[in-house]
């Protein structure tokens, strides 16, 4: 039963990118069912930019759903929440006026937010629930009030009526709606510092639904980003674009400088989620500022760029959790400190896990180095843009972008190290198994995804450039090479994965080729790992997840402001005997502590205050709707 | 295609053959400096040979990561020198860029730091923890100091920038150019695991980052990671003398040209070594916590020398 809810959701994941596919290579299509819904009428509309993310969010539910068969077993509970969110994530870039785009998008939280809950017995799940309720209603009141102004503006609901409006709309209005509408879409992104619900809920989902929703939801945010800013409200201002840079490079750093502390492997992997999504704010931010000074063919690079990580993203970070899931599913544990030695027992997770953290790691010749390379490049012809102060907002981009790929290496090399290299930290890892043929087919379709996508950019780029195109209004495209070369701006820069490759290949055989010749030994004798002499060598002695960070913590300490606790138990009779000692370094979250914190306590304060008009008899509140109305006949 | 693919090979056949020799020299040099003998310039390949006869020992921990990684180091470092402009201003491939070569590095990085992870010691993870803190605060050093050269050049594929150079000397006789050298000599010296980040001489777990990682390679492996790592010497010296002091390398591929190309190269890279070997004589070791201060110091300077682009054109 549960199978064949998740074979429907294959087809609908088939069905969205065949239909997405289509939009996206300019095919157009509309559906008008006025009666449905009011306020409008149900309104759907394939258009590239829709049609793109349409296609992204179909290809992530395939191998999510084939991935489910074998990870829930049989299980019905969650079955109809999860068909719920597949078909309402497809919804969402197809809704062409607010009442269509708000109902799927509210459907797309709620089903989320009973995944969430799908382990209703702990209790970490029902906070985590609970914060993302409020999280991302608090992002839909600001996504409400922005688009009724506009649509109270404009004097229409339909988005179409908005981006032919939009540019006769006075400045400060069209400011205060992008940042409304900026702010309601980044909550659902993850943006720092909306982040707060994103590592705790994705990490409490099962894990193929942890996926979709790092792969492909808070992509949706994204799209409504660029939506808002390159179409509704098009064009955006410089201020705008150079806005949603920095806002991108703190989330960038922010969050991958979380997730290199992280022992939870899911939560590690969340946090890296914050990060991507910040990577590709900053190619989109650098394409709204390209944009606003009229540089339209630099534009369209910084945002085939950023569309490009989106899909790359999608690939790898599935990969990844498919891969966290089948950990969790094989040992019940999450903690990376009792993980280690699972390369032996699942070889083939181990794999994918290791491909997928290089790809993430942005190492050549997988996919992430070929969109973090063009992004890279897109962010140093910045000086074409005769403005000092942009040029150093580019800067700051930069010299973030550069830490942060520094830092995510750091941060996969200890998870995939650590989780699944040497010796099992615990029995429950000892024991683990390989997982479910489902499982392992999901997980190596993505691997092959993010090969294809490193090797095939030239393909692919094209493809992304004619998305991005019109959007910026550049009628005629960029040349980017041919089909083995990237070119970047004629003679700025270039890339051929595809003969980076075969030289890559080509070089891995050569020393194997070399020390035959040289007559190298061939004597290999397997023995235990020297350990200075110790007679015994056992798992403790591996670093741990928290000790490999540990430089991390040091170098940054003003950031994570890590509190130290060592509590040592002594034997009664002396002291030279200790009982028990325990250890802890924890971190303390900023945001939490200094700006969630505050505002809630006001709020509560606030609530408080306002107890007092609440009495709870029925007079008094006819008293109260006797004066409103009173109030709006004389106002009105 | 066939001038390309000789060229590679040349190239190639250059920077595996020479660098052992680099280190030996540079080896050589210290001692003497330091009022040793010290061993001949050309130990290096000795050793290289011995560990090649030598039997190898795989710990039973360890997986095909640990197997795996010796080859993909020296396939990073071989198409590292491939791509570098060694001989002549065009390489082989002729649209490796900075960027690609320092992802290059990176790859090697990642797998070294998982085979540290692999053997499941305290020394490897302790080793494979310092050196990706290191190479992750290097990285935005790297990446501003390539931007202050990009921008004067108006490329970043390697070859260009030479050329450019090569061309207008004037473009170099700038304090932005040198505060790039100098953000970026510190950057190869984490890199390279040299003094004051890392002490290539030693085996104290105090001190060592990268000897601390592949402390539990031996024979053939040991063979193939100290030979990667003397290619990464090599590729950093070179990009250091021609990019930032271009004359001498020429824009065509013939034989004679090439020959030139390469004796100026020589005379750069003895330049540099004697500084290298210099500096590593009169400093010691920092501590591993104040590394991070060395390298804020390197990021300051490239900061100013991109921020001199855009105030002094």
């Amino acid at each position: 039963m549960a199978t064949l809810g998740f074979l429907a959701a294959v087809t609908v994941g088939v069905a969205a990118t065949v239909l997405g596919l289509l939009g996206a290579v300019g095919r157009a299509w509309t559906l008008a069912v006025p009666w449905l819904v009011p306020l409008g009428g149900l309104e759907l509309a394939l258009d590239p930019l829709g049609g793109f993310f349409l296609a992204l969010v179909g290809a992530a539910v395939i191998p999510a759903s084939i991935y489910a068969i074998g990870y829930v077993g049989g299980e019905r509970r969650g079955v109809l929440a999860y068909l719920g969110f597949v078909v309402a994530m497809c919804v969402v870039p197809l809704a062409a006026n607010v009442m269509t785009f708000m109902i799927a998008w509210e459907l797309m939280s709620l089903a989320s937010y009973f995944l969430v809950l799908h382990d209703r017995q702990a209790g970490a799940s029902a906070r985590a629930a609970w914060v993302y309720a409020v999280m991302t209603h608090a992002g839909l009141a600001c996504l409400l009030a922005g688009m009724l102004l506009l649509a109270a503006w404009t004097g229409s609901v339909r988005f179409a009526d908005w981006s032919a409006a939009g540019p006769g709309l006075p400045a400060g209005a069209r400011g205060l709606a992008l940042v409304l509408l900026g702010l309601g879409f980044a909550s659902k992104a993850g943006v720092i510092p909306l982040h707060v619900w994103l590592p705790l809920a994705h990490p409490a989902a099962p894990s193929h639904v942890s996926a979709l929703m790092s792969g492909v939801m808070i992509k949706l945010g994204v799209y409504g980003l660029a939506r808002a800013s390159l179409d509704w409200l098009a064009p955006a201002p410089a201020w705008w674009g150079a806005a949603v840079l920095l806002a991108g490079t703190v989330s960038a750093v922010v969050g991958i400088l979380y997730a290199v502390v992280e022992r939870d492997l899911k939560r590690l992997l969340a946090f890296s989620s914050i990060e991507n999504v910040g990577v590709i704010l900053i190619g989109l931010g650098a394409g709204l500022v390209f944009r606003a000074v009229g540089l339209a063919a630099l534009a369209v690079l910084a945002i085939a760029a950023a569309l490009y990580h989106v899909v790359n993203h999608a690939a790898f970070k599935s990969l990844l959790f498919l891969g966290a899931g089948a950990v969790v599913h094989a040992t019940g544990t999450r903690n990376m400190n009792g993980l280690g030695g699972l390369v032996k027992l699942m070889p083939c997770t181990a794999a994918c896990f290791v491909l997928g953290a290089a790809a993430i790691s942005a190492l050549p010749p997988l996919n992430g180095f070929v969109s973090e390379w063009l992004l890279f490049q897109a962010l140093l012809q910045n000086t074409r843009i005769a403005r000092l102060e942009l040029n150093l907002v580019f800067t700051l981009g930069l010299a973030g972008l550069a830490l942060t790929s520094g830092l995510t290496l750091a941060c996969f090399v200890k998870a995939a190290g650590i989780t699944f290299l040497a010796v099992p930290r615990s029995e429950a890892a000892a024991r683990a198994h390989e997982a479910a043929p489902s499982m392992r087919v999901a997980m190596i379709l993505l691997c092959v995804v993010c090969a294809l996508l490193g090797l095939g950019p030239t393909l692919v780029l094209p493809a992304l450039a004619a998305i991005a195109g019109p959007l910026v209004g550049s009628a005629p495209l960029p040349a980017l090479g041919d089909w083995l070369t990237l070119r970047v701006s004629r003679e700025f820069a270039a890339l051929s994965p595809l003969a980076l490759t075969t030289a890559l290949a080509a070089a891995m055989l050569a020393p194997m080729v070399l020390l035959r010749l040289a007559g190298a030994a061939r004597r290999t004798r397997r023995y235990e790992t020297w350990g200075c002499g110790r007679i015994l060598q056992t798992a403790r002695m591996e670093y741990t997840a928290t000790a490999f960070s540990n430089p991390f913590k040091r170098v940054f300490d003003f950031f994570y402001r890590p509190e130290k606790r060592l509590d040592i138990e002594f034997h009664p009779d002396s002291r030279f005997f200790v009982e028990r000692i325990e250890y802890g370094n924890p971190t303390r979250p900023i945001f939490e502590d200094w700006l969630y914190r505050p505002v809630l306590s006001a709020l509560s304060v606030v609530a408080r205050r306002a107890r007092a008009i609440q009495s709870g008899s029925a007079n008094v509140y006819l008293a109260y709707i006797l004066a409103a109305l009173l109030v709006l006949l004389v106002l009105t | 295609m066939i001038t390309d693919i000789v060229l590679a090979l040349a190239q190639a056949l250059v920077g595996a053959a020479g660098a052992p020799l680099l280190v030996g020299v540079l080896r050589t040099l210290k001692a003497r400096l330091m009022g040793r003998r010290g061993p001949s310039p050309w130990q290096p390949y000795a050793d290289l040979r011995k560990l090649l006869r030598k039997e190898t020992v795989v710990s039973t921990t360890t997986s095909w990561v640990f197997r795996v990684t010796p080859y993909v180091l020296v396939a990073t470092m071989l198409v590292a020198t491939v791509v570098v402009p060694v001989v002549a201003s065009r390489t082989a491939l002729p649209f490796a860029g900075i960027i690609l070569l320092m992802y290059l590095f990176l790859l090697g990085t990642f797998f070294l730091a998982l085979a540290g992870l692999d053997s499941g010691s305290a020394f490897g993870g302790m080793g494979s923890s310092r050196e990706v803190a290191v190479a992750a605060l290097a990285e935005p050093t790297v990446i501003l100091a390539v931007f202050a050269l990009a921008l004067r050049a108006d490329t970043t594929t390697l070859g260009g920038i030479v050329e450019r150079f090569a061309r207008e000397p004037l473009l170099a006789a700038n304090p932005g150019h040198l505060l790039a050298f100098a953000a970026f000599f510190i950057v190869m010296l984490a890199e390279t695991g040299r003094l004051p980040v890392d002490n290539p001489a030693t085996h104290l777990e105090l001190t060592m980052i990268h000897e601390a990682m592949v402390l539990e390679y031996s024979g053939r492996y040991l063979a193939l990671v100290e030979w990667a790592a003397a290619m990464k010497l090599f590729v950093f010296l070179t990009l250091l003398a021609n990019l930032f002091f271009p004359w001498g390398v020429p824009d065509i591929v013939e034989p004679v040209p090439v020959l030139l190309g390469l004796l100026a190269l020589t005379g750069k890279l003895a330049v540099l070594t004697v500084a290298l070997a210099g500096l590593e004589t009169i400093i010691a070791k920092l501590r591993l916590f104040r590394v991070p201060e060395l390298l804020a110091g390197s990021f300051a300077l490239a900061l100013l020398s991109v921020t001199a682009v855009f105030l002094v054109p």
